[in-house]
């Protein structure tokens, strides 16, 4: 059964992803990978279950995102 | 360069064997006398056979090698004999510090809790362990060592195996029930056998160098990420006895390996990280690691142990160790099958036990490795995230992976287990390896390890007691079968195996947990020992 809640959660979604577009706007592509990388760790570990994030992960990996 | 180390040199001896009309037959020859093949030619004849151990040199290996010994590794060389002159000589350790540039991120402590007789690990040089083992081996007497005896052919049978050796009188031949090939990484038997090797190659290439130099560091390992000293990605330092202390340097994945290795191109480097010049260099090698492994350890009557079984990197000292659990796994099954006791089968067991165990120490050395060199722009940004977040959130602290270090390996799926039936609350589960913990007998104070047989034994939980009886023979007891009473003055034992009066365990001849029960009916124990011993 899936446990990675994809309906949605927040109040005001706009917000939420203004957020953290708000937080790369000025970075080079080097840094923004890197407060990404520092937000997927502390997200994963405030999540705190293997299952959820495998599941998160299998559903990004598998989104296609290119055009065709 | 200086060279300090003990090259202990042995003399090659012509055997009997090489002026056979026909070729001699042994039950077991074991090809390559380092850790792992003179480990087991010991526990062999302390079991009563009498091995033939091989190697095509007649000296112990150059370089200090694998360093780290950790504590179930101490406990099997105990019994071994050698135990205690390893933990005489080598540095005790348990802490490890690990750094980011200039910041202390975190430390560990390897074996918080006391009544153990063994320490967490020790640091010593590869080249006393082998001194300390070919010395027990000679005393035992009933180990035939032949040094420069090179295996040039090997053929299998239905019973065994035929061996070409060339010998520095020339070649000969010899048969054997049994052939435990511990032969190295590059082991020719493997090769001759043609089995694959498969696994994965690092590209990073790292720089060890001993150097012996007086300093007042403590007796920990430090390891750091991006060193402030040193241009490449890591840095570990470790003391080793004689004022040796082991570097190792990571460099990029397209150094020139020769060019590194040259006294003028690693002295600076070392000085930069020392901030002196008062040492020497005493070893320097430049490696690429791996983790691979052989798909089966046992093919028909040749078995495989240690490196030429399976391979790690470095980190987490798991490649001497896991081979000396090999050895230790092996040497009773083995035994118990030359005196016909269990079949050929159990042999099986082997195989099932310790490639679950190379698979468990690839898997962490490969976690490991992969956060010391990352692959990729990717995984350096979650490697360097966590690195960074460190300081600040305790759960990125335990995402720092400068190696797991080896401990000993629970055999969850042994066909040698019998089931737990009973509710435990910790304990040591069937498969596990024996916890150590302070005992008195009337021979005195001592350690359950001191005590604990090299046979199949039942421990039956009192009340502030422990009786320990050996079933090995069983049925139509024989020799040894007297049982002990162990005083648990602490309670430790009790403790540290979940028992309340009346609970009883089965304990393998290596140690390992074959059954336990809160409390055992009349058949359970006759069982699970049959089980055990693969006659089930």
């Amino acid at each position: 059964m899936s446990k990675l809640i994809t309906t949605p959660r927040f109040a005001d979604a706009d917000q939420a992803f203004r957020l953290i577009i708000e937080a790369h706007r000025g970075l080079s592509t080097d840094d923004s990978a890197a407060l990404n990388a520092r937000l997927v760790l502390l997200l994963a570990n405030h999540i705190g279950d293997l299952d959820v994030l495998r599941e998160a992960i299998a559903q990004a990996l598998t989104t296609n995102t290119s055009e065709g | 360069m200086p060279n300090t180390q003990p090259h202990a040199q042995y003399a090659y001896c012509r055997s009997p064997d090489q002026a056979a009309a026909k070729p001699a037959r042994h039950a077991v020859v074991i090809v390559g006398a380092g850790p792992v093949g003179l480990s087991l030619a010991i526990d062999l004849a302390q079991r009563g056979l009498r091995p033939v151990l091989l190697d095509d040199n007649d000296r112990i290996g150059d370089g200090s090698r694998a360093i780290c010994f950790a504590k179930r590794t101490l406990e099997i060389f105990d019994r071994l004999g050698v135990g205690e002159a390893c933990l005489a000589k080598g540095v005790q350790w348990r802490k490890g510090r690990v750094f980011h540039r200039d910041t202390e991120l975190y430390d560990f402590d390897l074996l918080p809790e006391p009544g153990h007789k063994m320490p967490a690990f020790i640091n010593l040089q590869q080249y006393y362990v082998e001194g300390y083992l070919v010395e027990r081996a000679l005393a035992l007497g009933t180990i035939d060592l032949r040094w420069k005896n090179k295996i040039t052919g090997l053929v299998q049978n239905s019973e065994g195996a035929r061996l070409t050796i060339d010998t520095p009188d020339g070649p000969y031949t010899l048969d054997a029930d049994w052939v435990v090939a511990s032969d190295g990484a590059r082991s020719p038997v493997r090769s001759m056998l043609g089995l694959e090797f498969k696994g994965e190659q690092f590209e990073d290439q790292f720089l060890i160098a001993d150097v012996k130099m007086t300093a007042a560091f403590p007796t920990e390992r430090w390891f750091w990420f991006e060193p402030p000293f040193h241009s490449g990605q890591s840095a570990l330092l470790h003391k080793q006895p004689d004022d040796v202390w082991r570097i190792d340097l990571q460099l990029s994945p397209d150094a020139d390996a020769r060019h590194e290795q040259r006294p003028d191109v690693v002295t600076p480097r070392i000085e930069n990280m020392l901030g002196h010049r008062n040492f020497e260099l005493e070893w320097v090698s430049v490696y690429r690691f791996q983790c691979r492994r052989i798909d089966r350890f046992a093919h028909d009557r040749v078995i495989f142990a240690g490196d030429a079984a399976h391979q790690v990197s470095p980190f987490g000292a798991r490649g001497a160790n896991s081979g000396v659990q090999d050895a230790d796994n092996l040497g009773w099954k083995l035994a118990l099958v030359v005196t016909g006791e269990s079949p050929p089968s159990l042999i099986e067991s082997y195989h099932i036990e310790r490639s679950a165990a190379a698979d468990e120490n690839i898997l962490h050395s490969t976690r490991s490795t992969d956060f010391i060199a990352p692959h990729t722009d990717a995984e350096r940004h979650l490697r360097d995230a966590a690195l960074a977040l460190a300081p600040s959130a305790d759960f990125a602290k335990r995402m720092i992976n400068s190696g797991r270090l080896s401990a000993a390996t629970a055999y969850h799926d042994s066909p040698l287990s019998t089931a737990d039936v009973d509710e435990w609350k910790g304990g040591l589960a069937p498969g596990a390896a024996f916890i150590d913990a302070p005992v008195s007998t009337p021979g005195g104070k001592r350690y359950f390890s001191d005590v604990l047989p090299p046979a199949c034994t039942v421990l039956s939980f009192a009340t502030d007691a422990v009786i320990m009886q050996r079933v090995d023979g069983l049925p139509g007891a024989r020799e040894g079968t007297k049982p002990e009473l162990l005083d648990d003055p602490h309670g430790l034992l009790a403790s540290r195996y979940d028992a309340r009066p009346g609970a009883t365990y089965l304990v393998r001849p290596d140690g390992h947990i074959a059954a336990r029960w809160r409390k055992s009916r009349p058949d359970d124990i006759a069982n699970a020992v049959a089980r055990a011993k693969g006659r089930a």
